[in-house]
């Protein structure tokens, strides 16, 4: 057994076991802070299968945003009445029985592949230089998969409209409920001038290395989410409201142009969503600059919650 | 020379290893939240120091080892900003937060 096999089994084995005391933990909080721990373990999987972008993806989105949504609804919950109530033994068992059948499932498609294992990556390794990119994560998400790029862009913000639908009417249109530690010159200040300028500079590096190198749009806006929401928390920029004309914009920017782009490809190339010929990287590069600023507003105003103050006159 | 240098990296790792072997000991083993942060610390600045001291001859150009050096330096950062918070927040809960 060489050191590598004997570290990947060490780390099933730690995934495993976070798994498990996740599902067993008594508090909300300690399963939330273990989910965390689980997304960095299997950031860690992802890269020693040679995936980094998925890594990314994993440890940005499955570790710290959904991580810090959980946060944020682990501390409402406490403060929302009857959170004392639990769920029934029938229920839990009817959620565990689910829950196995679906896991068992998985394991026998994962288990018992046909053999020989269907795959397209070899036509896309074939294909990719035609579209200027050097990733073929990037050539699969912009250029054969584009339809469910842009998809999974719109469901974004459609959850992000069904957390802002939460919102009682008197308040809607206000400022999201983010808990602001607003105390000038504590460390958390220090931080949050500090860190954005690097954080800006990383996000956008990661969007542009995501055309010939692991990263892309949707690490470098999870990163930008990060930063903003740094700077509202430290009380240094205000939590806009809702109703801003400049934040619905940059919410929508990223989708439009990769829509428009799709659509203008019926007339110049071939079909929905089909960039010209030589024209695909730079469309593509732009794509991913807008989908990264509309993702990180997105991002960002999910963690901030749904509007629970009026809007100042 | 290249001997030399695999020495130099094997040993400084494991330096690095074994403070983050003692950090998780100490925030296993110490009685209360402040003293915990500091075994924290420790693993964060010298155990990660220590690797990528120990791995920046191994990188192959200028960037490779500007990006390690920026990794440790943003994490000694953070490390340093939340381990504050933390310490602030346990004092506002009082000793036993």
């Amino acid at each position: 057994m060489t050191i590598l096999s004997a570290f990947d089994i060490g780390l099933v084995v730690l995934i495993l076991g976070i798994g498990a005391s996740t599902i067993a933990a008594r508090e909300a909080f300690t399963a939330v802070i273990g989910y965390v721990v689980y997304g960095l373990l299997l950031a860690i999987a992802w890269v020693r299968l040679s995936a980094v972008d998925v890594a990314l993806t994993e440890a940005a989105i499955g570790g710290g945003m959904t991580g810090m949504l959980l946060l944020g609804a682990v501390a409402r919950l406490r403060f929302a009445e009857g959170n004392d109530v639990r769920t029934s033994l029938p229920t839990r068992l009817a959620a565990g029985v689910m829950c196995a059948l679906i896991a068992a499932g998985l394991a026998a498609a994962i288990l018992s592949p046909p053999d020989p294992i269907p795959t397209l990556a070899p036509m896309v390794m074939e294909h990719l230089a035609q579209s200027g990119l050097g990733n073929p994560v990037a050539g699969v998400l912009f250029v054969y998969r584009a339809l469910d790029t842009l998809l999974e862009k719109v469901v974004l913000i459609l959850a992000l409209l069904g957390v802002w639908s939460l919102a009682p009417d008197s308040v809607w249109g206000g400022i999201p409920g983010l808990r602001v530690y607003a105390r000038p010159g504590s460390t958390l200040t220090f931080l949050a001038q500090l860190l954005p300028p690097v954080g800006i500079v990383v996000a956008f590096y990661m969007c542009w290395v995501g055309a010939k190198e692991p990263g892309g749009a949707f690490q470098g806006g999870t990163v930008l989410a990060a930063m903003w929401l740094l700077v509202m928390i430290a009380g240094l920029k205000r939590v806009p409201s809702i109703s801003q004309s400049w934040l619905r914009l940059l919410l929508v920017v990223g989708p439009v142009i990769f829509l428009a782009i799709g659509l203008a490809g019926m007339v110049l190339a071939n079909a929905f969503l089909d960039y010209p010929a030589g024209y695909a990287k730079p469309l593509i590069v732009a794509v991913e600059v807008a989908l990264t600023l509309s993702i990180g507003v997105a991002l960002g105003m999910l963690a901030a919650g749904p509007p629970e103050r009026v809007r100042q006159p | 020379m290249n001997l030399a240098i695999d020495i130099f990296t094997v040993s400084a790792v494991s330096a690095g290893a074994l403070f983050f072997l003692a950090g998780t000991v100490g925030l296993l083993r110490f009685p209360d939240s402040l003293t915990r942060l500091h075994a924290l610390t420790k693993v964060d600045n010298l155990g990660l120091g220590l690797v990528v001291l120990g791995l920046l001859p191994q990188v192959n150009g200028l960037f490779g080892a500007l990006k390690l050096v920026s990794i440790w330096l943003l994490v000694q950062l953070s490390g340093a900003i939340v381990t504050q918070l933390i310490a602030g927040a346990v004092r506002q809960g009082g000793p036993q937060g």
